[in-house]
């Protein structure tokens, strides 16, 4: 992507890499897209051809966001690669996984390279994940061996969950063979028709159709049966959003289950009884939750159940949401909110440290890829790294995002912690003003 | 984005007791007998989006009572048929000169959407399963002519609850006043996650229970599809929930048995029942007008202050 030569000095910041187990004031030489030295302040000697005072910052390995639709091919009114990516950069992300369900579906090798072409201006390292079945149709599995050889980190038909036990055992088990992981948006699609929002007081009250928690629990719980028939097997479940969802995968860890999860930031910062208005910037599926889902989340984001945190990024045109609640799309926008708000409601109101907190942006999402190099900081690993200020206080402002789209409940909110400066391979991506 | 304009009326769960009361005080001065020229002049457009009969005729009866103009938008037969969005219709009849809109919509919350983008006042006739704040207020006025007050009053509100606004705003309104609320039908019809809409409620599964003692009895219809996919079966339904005047007579006295319309006679009640003294389901459409008449005249004066 970038040639010649070059070195980045990060000096005086504060490095924070779970991996490496590192929380102190630390150097960092990056020098052509690796780093190159990790020491104590001032030890590292030579000259650099660029330098940044991270005085007062926290220093962390690039964030990965597992799940981001960033639209193309075939939906770029809604978003592009390029706008996509650089309101990822703008978010303190230096990786992001672009989801198949697109126009026309990715689930042929020649669409997952398409998608890394330079052509199509990612301003981030850009993770294609392939579609688990051919059109996303549930019935006939995609060329895995092909896809993966494409350069797809995953196969997944999110948004159509695979519903039949066979196709979902083969998946697994070829999965397993690949050592290639099967992402599963959880929800039984078959209890869900016409429901727009989660089942409870509020739908009730708004007079809507509500999905019930068990058809999110029902499908975790079939599929981690599905991957224990199958050493190797590796499931990820894409942003779990229930109690009951987490139980299921609490336990399967515990049983040594090679199973991963995923929550976003609307889950664990919002519940359904924030649904105010008919206001389709709260529409989303998975739905937001009940406040004890929610309850629940935040207790495996900070016991270590859940793997990663991830924004599901869902950008839409405004003629697809300023309709009626139960015909708007489904999705809201979270790359350039998911930091504040991690720092706000799980760092500031429910203590948690940094350090896990910078884990579930880096080295949890990491792991569930299998991503070397990346997620750390260590010697050797790729020169992608996010510089935050944990304490500035910011407003977000929707009208001024980089993302194509404006749909987000979270315009106008109070934030604290913010991407000062997103380095990949050893270059800014993006530098706060 | 914007709050919607004065004198919109998009649900009861938002409405202040007193301004509840206030526009039962304006119908008691209303008589569709004698107009008066409130609206004189007045735009009023009605977009119905659903089928209906008592609820269109009444909005529009009420206008033409009170002077306006009135015209009828309906779903078939219109761009709306095309694709046109809700918002874009609402700017076309806003364009139109329309002062205000009564709607009728299939989904919850339509009425809502266009309040927030149209400077004029928005009037629900009706919001998928949300509300239908004008029924309930005809429903309390109708109350009102029968019983001194609200509060204390039993009420027994028996049916497809889950499927009804009629029953969402009804449970509003007479919560707010104090009234005692018995809700009554099978599971799928009565999640008791409705509890949860208002405070006093209760709900059984028998019937009589909800009878029992009642000075108010509300009927909802009963749709033969919906009975379809449920473990009840149409007849076990009938036989456990329908009103028979032997169960009437479980009620006070000088109970009143309402229905929102329309009735399935042999359904929800026994055909006698909807004849007998006791009924007054013709009541309530007949005081739907002038209680139409001061939503529209409240809309009307309310829109510009």
């Amino acid at each position: 992507m970038r040639q010649g030569s070059h070195s980045l000095l990060i000096k005086r910041g504060h490095l924070i890499d779970p991996a490496a187990r590192v929380d102190a004031p630390m150097d960092l030489l990056l020098r052509d897209g690796q780093v190159a030295e990790v020491a104590w302040p001032g030890k590292i000697k030579g000259s650099a051809d660029e330098k940044f005072d991270a005085r007062g910052l926290i220093v962390a390995p690039g964030f990965i966001d597992l799940h981001v639709h960033l639209r193309e091919p075939g939906q770029s009114y809604k978003e592009t690669i390029a706008t996509g990516t650089a309101a990822g950069a703008a978010g303190g992300f230096t990786s992001v996984c672009c989801m198949p369900n697109t126009q026309p579906v990715v689930d042929s090798p020649e669409w997952v390279a398409w998608l890394q072409k330079p052509e199509r201006g990612a301003v981030v390292n850009l993770f294609p994940m392939a579609a688990a079945t051919k059109a996303s149709k549930g019935a006939v599995l995609t060329d895995y061996r092909a896809l993966q050889r494409a350069g797809a980190v995953a196969v997944t038909d999110d948004g159509k969950p695979i519903l039949g036990d066979e196709i979902m055992r083969e998946a697994l088990r070829l999965g397993a063979e690949l050592n290639f992981p099967i992402i599963q948006h959880a929800e039984d699609t078959r209890a869900t028709e016409h429901c727009s929002m989660n089942e409870g007081p509020t739908s009730f009250r708004l007079g809507m159709r509500g999905m019930k928690a068990s058809a999110e629990a029902s499908i975790v719980e079939r599929d981690v049966g599905l991957a224990q028939q199958f050493n190797g097997a590796r499931l990820h479940v894409a942003h779990l959003s229930t109690s009951d969802a987490l139980k299921v995968v609490r336990r399967a860890k515990r049983n040594k289950t090679r199973v991963t999860c995923e929550v976003t930031p609307h889950h664990f910062s919002l519940s359904d009884s924030d649904i105010a208005d008919y206001d389709t910037n709260f529409k989303m599926n998975p739905p937001l939750r009940s406040g004890s889902d929610r309850e629940a989340l935040l207790v495996a984001l900070a016991d270590g159940t859940v793997d990663a945190i991830a924004t599901d990024h869902a950008p839409h045109a405004s003629h697809e949401k300023e309709v009626e609640f139960e015909r708007a799309a489904f999705g809201i926008t979270g790359l350039e909110t998911a930091l504040g708000l991690a720092i706000t409601k799980l760092h500031r109101e429910q203590r948690i440290p940094l350090t896990r907190i910078v884990e579930l942006f880096t080295v949890g999402p990491a792991r569930v890829l299998d991503l070397r190099g990346r997620g750390t900081l260590t010697r050797g690993s790729h020169a992608d790294v996010t510089i935050f200020d944990s304490k500035k206080r910011w407003t977000f402002e929707a009208a001024r995002s980089r993302s194509k789209a404006r749909n987000t409940p979270f315009d106008q909110w109070q934030l604290t912690g913010k991407a000062i400066a997103t380095i990949v391979s050893g270059r800014f991506a993006f530098r706060a003003d | 984005m914007r709050n919607a304009a004065r004198g919109s009326l998009l649900d009861i769960g938002h409405l202040k007791p007193e301004e509840i009361v206030g526009l039962l005080n304006s119908a008691r001065r209303m008589n569709p007998q004698k107009p008066r020229p409130l609206l004189k002049g007045a735009r009023v457009l009605l977009l119905f989006y659903e089928p209906s009969t008592r609820t269109r005729s009444s909005f529009e009866i009420a206008a033409k009572s009170l002077g306006a103009m009135t015209t009828l938008v309906q779903a078939g037969g219109s761009s709306i048929e095309k694709g046109e969005s809700l918002l874009d219709t609402s700017y076309t009849l806003r364009a139109l000169g329309a002062d205000m809109v009564v709607v009728r919509h299939p989904n919850a919350g339509a009425p809502a959407l266009m309040s927030r983008h149209l400077d004029i006042p928005v009037i629900n006739a009706g919001d998928g399963m949300h509300e239908h704040p004008s029924q309930a207020l005809l429903d309390a006025y109708t109350i009102l002519r029968h019983k001194k007050t609200l509060k204390n009053l039993q009420v027994g509100i028996i049916g497809d609850i889950y499927h009804s606004r009629v029953a969402r705003s009804a449970i509003h309104l007479l919560s707010k006043f104090g009234a005692k609320i018995t809700l009554c039908g099978p599971p799928e019809f009565l999640p008791e996650v409705a509890t949860t809409l208002a405070p006093n409620l209760h709900i059984t599964r028998t019937v009589e229970d909800a009878i029992r003692s009642a000075d108010v009895i509300m009927l909802l219809r009963v749709q033969k599809e919906r009975l379809a996919g449920m473990k009840i079966s149409l007849v076990d339904y009938i036989s456990r929930y329908q009103i028979t005047s032997s169960r009437l007579k479980l009620a006070k006295k000088d109970a009143i048995l309402m229905h929102p319309g329309p009735i399935i006679r042999g359904l929800e009640l026994a055909g006698e029942v909807a004849d007998s003294p006791q009924s007054v389901i013709l009541e309530e459409v007949r005081n739907g007008v002038p209680v139409r008449m001061a939503i529209l005249a409240r809309a009307f004066t309310r829109r510009r202050a």
